[in-house]
């Protein structure tokens, strides 16, 4: 029996992702469903000679990732909704400064303390806009166990690409489920190590200079070069500036540095989408219902298919709309009051062929459910 | 003994806590918020953070509190208790009896600002800290409460650092009054309460509640091991009037730490075989500067 077979939880995935993908230092404060994630890190980390420290609470768990992130160093914090939200002033200093760090949100029913054990995918819109101030930012989810290890992979490899904060939103019953997990050998998924200046000590290095390729090599902080870093605009030396030319420059470089990119920053995945009439859109844990649905009616000759959104922002525009071209009916399966389903509609020629089959009271979506709506849109009755 | 002193000695069980909760068998917390509920009477608001406490004493059908309960987030029952106190003074209400209530990590951790804010502005509030030495509601892991050498899930190797002093921290904003209890002496706890509560001004009790589950002892031995503690002078018992230390609990036969690490899961891994690891001499000296500062 191989050894790299594991069956475990979700939010042990998201932590065996991490440690593949060279995760060095962990801050973090226990919440519901997360806590696994920090629980295990505990005991992994200094295992491997890296550093777990607990702090006392999620604002000052993201500011250290963000203080050991800039030492040089691959970084990760786990949180739920209530913390995500403490954490997001912080979130906006990672965009601002482009710190490379992961953030876990495991989501649960909010608003507020709100449903802590049970699932919800409510924090859609909080990881989009959370935070102040106009932004882009990074957040891929999953449905299984296997793609909760390449996504956090994924985010560790984006993060550093791109220089910027990365969210990995996950849910409760992804967090807390058993199944399956086979751990990749070293080398299978190539991961993306720090991009770090090739100025040699002495001579000017500045933090914030893009190269040609748009990426911005960096230098361990409190090594060979000085420099500044705020959450002030700032100009290519990292110090502040009202200049409007730089204020407006630094600000379409943050936007644009992520919205350039949707292509190789999209990760999804399609189900007989080819002829679908009915195109089923979901992601985490609520695709698996939906994924139940679309394999149940296709042996009986109904055309229908579905789109997994692993990357949820930026937002897939172009995929979507041209997924959705041919299709009858649009059917949005989440388990929020319809977060994706405003995209969606945003970006389809015709909005009102999208619907939306949704859960909201802490139980998990099952596929009766989806087929009970679908009923509904396709004119069977109830 | 004059008729306030005598009032004061007096342990009050009026059950505005009531049995029937939700709480582990031996838990320290219930206990000790039954005896403040019931010290406080009936002219009492309580304002909880998220924690044990709340999940085990308010969901319905069974709610434990006869008295006005506000659950407020994990980091906030001390700022939400200053907006119901400024507001009663501001509508001229009352006089009412504010007490805001919380464990490890709304007090000395993630609440940690919002007390010492509460603290600094002078409201006329009752500051209750259950101490369960760690967040026991997610499951155990460590907090700033949590004592050297003790085994969390996020200290699987046993706890680095030194328990926070947080009695003398409140001091320190030079509050009216501060105190420490124990649940095992239920006529000392209620007293102080009401003493408390008969001050004008901030105040702050530290009340020590064993948890069965997160120390893994045996649930009948939650009292016992509150005088074990405090007879080894791991917790000391004291009030803080004016800035003035008074009322000292002396140790009546000093007891060497052995006895209270050993009846307790979470000191276990300090004992090999029955050998003491240097960890327990570690915290014997911790037990024994407790002796010597606060002269018990």
């Amino acid at each position: 029996m191989k050894e790299n077979i594991k069956f475990i939880q979700g939010n042990e995935a998201c932590v065996e992702g991490a440690l593949y993908a060279g995760l060095e230092f962990f801050a973090g404060y226990p919440i519901t469903p997360s806590t696994e994630i920090a629980e295990l890190m505990s005991y992994r980390l200094p295992q491997k000679g890296c550093r777990f420290i607990q702090m006392e609470d999620e604002i000052a768990s993201m500011s250290a990732i963000i203080g050991a992130s800039l030492t040089g160093h691959k970084v990760m914090t786990a949180t739920s909704g209530p913390g995500f939200s403490l954490m997001q002033e912080a979130l906006g200093y990672a965009v601002m400064a482009e710190i490379p760090c992961v953030i876990v949100n495991v989501q649960r029913g909010g608003p507020s303390t709100g449903i802590p054990t049970h699932v919800s995918q409510g924090d859609v819109n909080q990881a989009r806009w959370g935070t102040h101030g106009d932004h882009a930012i990074v957040t891929l989810t999953a449905s299984n166990h296997q793609d909760v290890f390449a996504m956090t992979v994924e985010g560790f490899n984006i993060a550093e690409t791109y220089r910027t904060p990365v969210i990995l939103l996950f849910d409760e019953v992804i967090g807390h489920m058993r199944e399956r997990l086979v751990v990749p050998e070293e080398g299978e998924i190539p991961l993306v190590e720090r991009l770090r200046t090739s100025v040699s000590e002495g001579v000017d290095y500045h933090p914030y200079l893009p190269r040609e390729d748009g990426r911005l090599p960096m230098s361990d902080f409190g090594g060979v070069h000085r420099y500044n870093v705020t959450g002030l605009f700032h100009d290519m030396w990292g110090f502040p500036s009202d200049n409007p030319q730089v204020v407006h420059d630094l600000l379409r470089h943050l936007v644009d540095k992520i919205n350039n990119n949707v292509n190789q920053i999209t990760n999804f995945k399609s189900y007989y989408l080819d002829d679908a009439e009915s195109v089923l859109i979901s992601y985490g844990s609520s695709a698996r219902s939906a994924l139940h649905v679309v394999e149940l009616l296709r042996p009986r000759g109904e055309r229908i298919g579905l789109l997994e959104l692993q990357t949820l922002w930026p937002f897939p525009d172009q995929l979507v709309r041209r997924t959705c071209e041919h299709a009858k009916h649009v059917i949005v399966v989440e388990m929020n009051m319809g977060q994706i389903l405003q995209e969606v509609r945003r970006v389809v020629d015709q909005p009102r062929k999208v619907f939306l089959a949704n859960r909201i009271d802490g139980v998990f979506i099952t596929p009766r459910d989806i087929r009970n709506i679908m009923r509904l849109v396709q004119g069977k009755g109830v | 003994m004059n008729a306030k002193a005598e009032e004061f000695d007096k342990v009050e069980k009026k059950d505005l806590f009531a049995s029937g909760h939700r709480a582990c068998g031996g838990c320290g917390q219930a206990l000790a918020a039954r005896l403040v509920a019931d010290a406080a009477g009936e002219n009492t608001i309580a304002c909880v953070a998220t924690g044990c406490l709340e999940v085990f004493s308010s969901p319905y059908p069974d709610p434990a509190w006869r008295i006005p309960f506000l659950h407020s987030l994990f980091e906030n029952a001390a700022a939400v208790a200053s907006g119901v106190d400024a507001a009663y003074k501001a509508l001229k209400k009352g006089p009412v009896n504010i007490i805001a209530q919380g464990g490890d990590g709304s007090t000395a951790d993630i609440g940690f600002q919002s007390i010492s804010g509460m603290l600094e502005r002078g409201h006329n509030i009752l500051y209750v800290c259950y101490d369960n030495e760690a967040y026991m509601n997610t499951g155990v892991q460590r907090s700033s409460f949590t004592p050297y050498g003790a085994k969390t899930s996020t200290t699987p190797f046993g706890n680095t650092t030194r328990k926070k002093n947080m009695p003398m921290i409140a001091a320190d904003h030079g509050i009216p009054y501060v105190a420490t209890a124990a649940v095992d002496d239920y006529r000392d706890l209620q007293r102080k309460v009401k003493t408390a509560l008969s001050i004008e001004g901030p105040k702050y009790i530290h009340i020590l509640a064993p948890c069965p589950l997160g120390w893994a002892h045996h649930g009948e031995l939650t009292v016992e091991i509150c005088r074990l503690a405090k007879d080894t002078g791991l917790f000391p018992i004291f009030e803080i009037i004016d800035g003035k230390m008074t009322n000292v609990r002396k140790i009546p036969a000093k007891v060497p730490v052995d006895e209270y690490l050993k009846v307790q899961g979470r000191f276990k891994h300090l004992y090999k075989k029955g050998v003491p690891s240097k960890e327990v001499a570690e915290i014997q000296e911790i037990a024994n500067q407790n002796i010597e500062r606060f002269n018990l």
